[in-house]
């Protein structure tokens, strides 16, 4: 597999803060939240990576700090090779992160999607709308504390909500027959219907 | 009883309309049940007559949490959702997805597996082909397009569903292998499909790209420069069509990708005339790459031999040996078990580049996985691409941009 082979040492000379981060396969850093934006300019005026493949955040659940971390994927289409960059927001309740709206027009639609689904408040971003739930959704479905099942919301056109008199709910079974959660014991982890309160055969308790 | 039209009521509606909205302009909601959106797009335009002056696209009508999904069983139970990614191809979904579990365990399946996965893959990119073209042949009015390749496609899910069991949801991947080996004789079937195929698709292509109705719609409408394609991250046939030539399969061959002879067909102008002629050149090229794999099909194992914790052992070994059945029910209950750390994995698929990235926390579970969706970035130009452009030509260049919103929304 080909992989840009000094980018790690050069990176390293122009960003001291950068630091080397674990991964399987491509090149990744580790970058304060402050010069990730300098850090992705670099990548793609200097060492040519000119694709905005990706940008997502990791929810690395409430008990731990920093909570979220935001990752860029980058593809370079000269020398086929991919980096990744990632950046830990400071603030675990309300994460936020440059936006790289101004350096790829592809970011908007992702950070987008990254606010919808973890709540990620990309400053500077444009138009900073929730992207795959409706306006007004008031979760963010990806957090480790949102249940897989759902959560009872009102609909969202209060017009609709009054004529059609439901709302969204939970859904049974825990969202699924089957489910299994990383880092559980065994037991836990194997995949089971979690909860049977109320399911095809047994009507939702009122 | 009807209730009453009640002045008051209509005026207060007027006054909270959006106060950046023009009333010189109109307001145009097209979708999500429309023709020619292919699925739920909707979007929502600002008209000036028949000309778009601004374009919002609105998607998610048809969001089900595949991340979420994902985050809640073990990596074997999710493949078949795979399938509902980009479900007009779901064999190629099914090798994306399995190769970047594999890359995660960092687990090579040996080269039959590879090569089944390439014809699979290959078929799978013309057969969403078809129904790409097909479906813009309808939305450009061209009829007769839509039944000649529907049955092409047919022909198609008849060895889908001999091989995988299934026509549509096929999935066909398991981490480090296969669910089965080849039918016998499906490989000379596949070959006896390419044969007839290719006279037939220069007759698909010869209703259209001589066309002087399918011209005047397609020809200058919808151009994409290359540096747009670039900065929205466009991929597949649309960053082509503009003239880049990146594909993964050449740029960075996996599951052997390597070993076959295709070119990759660019377009000049990145017009939508340009990406259809795109989609029509790499069916072309699908074929030639399965003929080369069916020729040179390597024999012996199809799945990953050496990886107990990963790959079920075959079920009769399950009935009767203990050991086997102890490895199979660990498989089953736990998962396929996996090293901590984050990999990302690109595949070429028919719409684009569709990536998956996963963290893994260890165990068969994954912490966090985040599907990259061509579909998706596709569309995220249309804000830009739509400006400007008549309401019918923006039919046109929706059909150019040949998205599934299965795989947008997610």
């Amino acid at each position: 597999m080909t992989t840009d082979v000094d980018l790690p040492t050069a990176v390293s000379q122009q960003f001291p803060s950068a630091t080397s981060r674990a991964s399987l396969d491509c090149p990744a850093f580790n970058i304060p939240a402050g010069e990730a934006l300098a850090l992705l300019r670099h990548l793609r005026d200097v060492r040519g990576y000119d694709f905005l493949m990706d940008v997502t955040a990791i929810d690395w659940s409430a008990a731990q700090s920093p909570r979220f971390t935001v990752v860029w994927h980058l593809y370079s289409s000269t020398g086929h090779t991919y980096v990744r960059v990632a950046s830990d927001c400071a603030s675990d309740t309300e994460p936020a992160m440059p936006t790289a709206t101004g350096l790829w027009a592809a970011a908007d639609w992702h950070e987008r999607e990254t606010y919808d689904m973890l709540g990620i408040h990309f400053t500077g971003h444009p138009d900073l709308r929730r992207i795959l739930m409706w306006d007004g959704y008031p979760y963010f479905p990806l957090r480790k504390e949102f249940p897989l099942a759902g959560l009872p919301t009102e609909l969202a056109d209060p017009e609709i909500a009054a004529e059609v008199r439901a709302g969204v709910i939970a859904a049974p079974m825990a969202g699924g027959p089957f489910v299994a959660q990383p880092g559980e014991p065994m037991s836990a982890a194997e995949p089971r219907a979690k909860d049977e309160a109320w399911n095809e055969a047994k009507e939702k308790p009122q | 009883m009807a209730t009453e039209f009640s002045y008051p009521d209509a005026a207060a509606k007027a006054a909270s309309f959006p106060k950046e909205f023009d009333p010189e302009k109109m307001s145009l909601s097209m979708g999500p049940s429309h023709p020619s959106t292919h699925g739920v797009l909707r979007i929502q335009f600002e008209l000036d007559g028949e000309i778009v002056t601004k374009a919002d696209p609105v998607v998610g009508y048809l969001h089900r949490g595949d991340e979420k999904i994902a985050e809640n069983m073990t990596y074997n139970q999710f493949v078949p959702y795979t399938d509902r990614l980009d479900y007009l191809a779901p064999l190629a979904n099914n090798m994306a997805y399995a190769i970047a579990v594999e890359r995660l365990a960092n687990l090579e399946v040996p080269p039959r597996c590879q090569a089944i996965r390439v014809i699979t893959a290959e078929l799978a990119r013309i057969s969403a082909h078809l129904m790409g073209l097909g479906a813009y042949g309808i939305d450009v009015g061209a009829w007769s397009v839509f039944m000649y390749a529907f049955e092409e496609r047919e022909k198609l899910y008849k060895l889908f569903e001999e091989l995988t069991g299934a026509r549509f949801t096929t999935s066909y991947a398991r981490i480090g292998g296969l669910p089965r080996d080849l039918p016998e004789g499906w490989t000379q079937r596949v070959d006896a499909f390419c044969e007839q195929f290719l006279p037939i698709l220069d007759e698909i292509l010869s209703l259209l790209s001589r066309n002087k109705i399918f011209l005047d719609r397609t020809v200058d409408v919808g151009v994409i420069t290359r540096a747009d394609a670039i900065a929205y991250g466009l991929t597949g046939p649309n960053l082509r069509g503009s003239g880049v030539a990146t594909d993964l399969r050449k740029d960075r061959p996996y599951s052997g990708y390597e070993q076959y002879e295709f070119d990759v067909p660019v377009g000049a102008k990145g017009d939508c005339y340009d990406r259809y002629l795109c989609r029509g050149e790499e069916m072309k090229q699908s074929v030639r790459i399965i003929r080369q794999a069916t020729a040179k099909l390597p024999g012996g194992e199809w799945y990953a031999k050496d990886a107990r914790r990963i790959f079920a052992p075959p079920k009769d070994k399950i009935l009767t040996s203990m050991e086997e059945l102890i490895n199979n029910f660990m498989i089953v209950t736990e998962g396929p078990q996996m090293p901590a750390g984050e990999v990302y994995f690109e595949a070429e698929n028919p719409k684009g580049v569709l990536g998956f990235y996963i963290v893994s926390k260890g165990g068969g579970v994954p912490w966090r996985m985040k599907i990259r969706s061509p579909s998706f970035c596709n569309l995220s130009i249309l804000p830009k691409l739509c400006v400007g452009n008549l309401v019918s030509d923006v039919v046109s260049i929706l059909g150019s941009l040949d998205f599934v919103m299965g795989e947008c929304d997610r």
